[in-house]
């Protein structure tokens, strides 16, 4: 276990000498869900509506940007061979991987989007569920992301296709997050959807680390 | 004539009707045309290929080192 | 070494044997669907002659489902057995059953122009249909994104399983947000009871559509195993 703690801590001490890479994931979520008011107008009926699904698809995006670098530089330097190879198994070194990413980007959205909430005039009731749904389905982000991530590692055009092959996968992380938010200010309460994305995140925990070790073995070969 | 007409009419629907049948006939037949143009390419290649080198089977046959 | 040839070759063998039936096979069924289809059936007293769609669009997404079933299957057995064969029956997969899909959604439009009165309803159904196309928009993709053909090989398996565990979830999350966001009032398609006249060309139909599946796949195997034996030589040649 203790080999698990040294790929968190490592990745998350090359995060914050790498001039801010993950700061920069957040200033694109910020960023983008500033635009969108000026997109659509300033109306804060209209903001309130569609407040809560902007900010997941900001989110998502957001996310994506950072993927294509969690295994990418590791393996240009080389370093992905030796974290493979390591005692600690592959999988386990994942986790540690999508841990230290979720740390990094995940959560500093986590505490950002209240925030943004409140200037898109999203309702009182719902900035909770919001803050829940994401400290659920944020992890669920990165681990989702991490397959894609390790599939195109080396590949050409990798982000574009990054892209391509990991939005489909987020859509139920969409859904549910959007609609716990929708649930809680308009309807009977958002324990279902905690509970399907909580259901998703130990999908994905349990899923995903192995499909990208497997991914990441092959690429090594 | 009438009943040409009307078959082709489809009870008025012909504008939904044929463009569904022809998306489907052109998608399949494409697919099928450049599937078998690339096959016939790529075995033609293959053949050039084998015919200017001559094949190593004798030799492989023989008793392996 | 020899095994990996003997394989293919018993392949070529079979594949030569089964594409001349499969093609008349589904000629024959499919001159039949056409004709029973367009001619030979009644409208139906609903939807009037639209219901001639369906010969076509149900077939096709029959079959884009069962494309994707085929490649995740090659998929799984490339993975498990190390088996040359089923990456080239994967990958071989993936643009017909786009097609179907395609198919499925340009002539589902087309019905429901005239049935629901709009090209597209976001309705559970035609979303999910929409993001297999994505997902095998993705896998081709991937195909494409490497250099090395084993390693794309690997990566477009591993892919191609992930999906498979995610189309259910997909499928069930998309069908909830639907009921979520939409009175239930869409005109459900055909019913549960489809009348005998319709069924026949439904089914000749997608007997059709089948044996196209069938003969088209092994024509694409044939391709990619030239298509290997070429770069196998040109590396030969190459370097000798």
């Amino acid at each position: 276990m203790n080999g698990f703690w040294l790929v968190v801590g490592r990745d998350l001490a090359l995060a914050r000498r790498q001039g801010g890479e993950s700061g920069l994931a957040l200033l694109f979520f910020v960023l983008g869900t500033v635009l969108f008011p000026l997109g659509i107008g300033p109306e804060t009926q209209m903001l309130a509506r569609a407040g809560a699904g902007l900010l997941w698809i900001m989110a998502l995006l957001a996310v994506l940007l950072s993927l294509e670098r969690l295994f990418q530089t590791d393996f240009e330097d080389g370093s992905l061979d030796l974290l493979i190879m390591a005692p600690l198994a592959a999988s386990l070194t994942v986790l540690a991987k999508c841990l230290a990413h979720w740390l990094a980007t995940g959560l500093p959205m986590v505490v950002t989007a209240p925030l943004l909430a409140i200037m898109l005039a999203m309702d009182p009731a719902g900035l909770g569920a919001l803050t829940l749904a994401m400290l659920l389905a944020t992890p669920t982000l990165s681990l989702i992301g991490a397959i894609g991530a390790a599939l195109t590692v080396g590949a050409r055009r990798g982000g574009v296709l990054l892209t391509l092959l990991v939005l489909p996968l987020y859509i139920p992380v969409l859904i549910f997050g959007a609609g716990a938010v929708e649930a809680s200010v308009a309807g009977p309460g958002a324990k279902g959807h905690f509970m399907i994305l909580g259901a998703l995140l130990l999908m994905a925990a349990t899923l995903a680390p192995p499909a990208a070790a497997a991914a990441l073995r092959h690429a090594l070969e | 004539m009438d009943g040409i007409v009307g078959f082709l009419s489809m009870g008025g629907y012909w504008p939904f009707v044929w463009p569904a049948y022809g998306a489907a006939a052109l998608g399949l037949g494409g697919l099928l045309a450049l599937s078998i143009r690339w096959l016939r390419a790529n075995e033609a290649a293959l053949a050039r290929l084998e015919r200017e080198r001559p094949r190593r089977s004798v030799a492989r046959s023989g008793p392996a080192p | 070494m020899l095994h990996r040839f003997a394989n293919p070759a018993r392949f070529l063998r079979i594949a030569r044997w089964v594409v001349p039936w499969s093609a008349s096979l589904g000629l024959v069924s499919g001159a039949a669907g056409l004709y029973l289809g367009l001619a030979g059936s009644p409208a139906d007293y609903q939807q009037g002659d639209t219901v001639r769609i369906m010969y076509v669009h149900v077939p096709a997404a029959w079959m884009a489902l069962a494309a994707y079933a085929t490649m995740a299957l090659a998929s799984a057995v490339a993975l498990i057995w190390k088996h040359p064969l089923a990456d080239l029956i994967a990958k071989s997969t993936a643009p017909i059953g786009a097609t179907f899909t395609a198919i499925a959604l340009i002539t589902g439009a087309l019905w429901g122009q005239p049935t629901w009165g709009t090209w597209w309803v976001w309705d559970a159904r035609l979303t999910s249909v929409l993001i297999l196309l994505f997902l095998y928009v993705g896998y081709l993709a991937l195909w494409n994104a490497f250099d090395d053909p084993t390693r794309a090989a690997r990566a477009a398996a591993v892919l191609a399983l992930v999906g498979v565990v995610n189309l259910p979830i997909i499928k069930f999350s998309v069908d909830w947000w639907n009921t979520l966001h939409q009175p239930a009032s869409v005109l459900k398609i055909g019913g549960p009871t489809i009348h005998p006249a319709m069924l026949t060309p439904l089914l000749l139909m997608a007997l059709a559509f089948l044996c196209y599946f069938i003969t088209l796949l092994l024509l694409r195997v044939r391709g990619e195993l030239a298509a290997r034996k070429l770069r196998a030589l040109q590396a030969a040649r190459a370097e000798g």
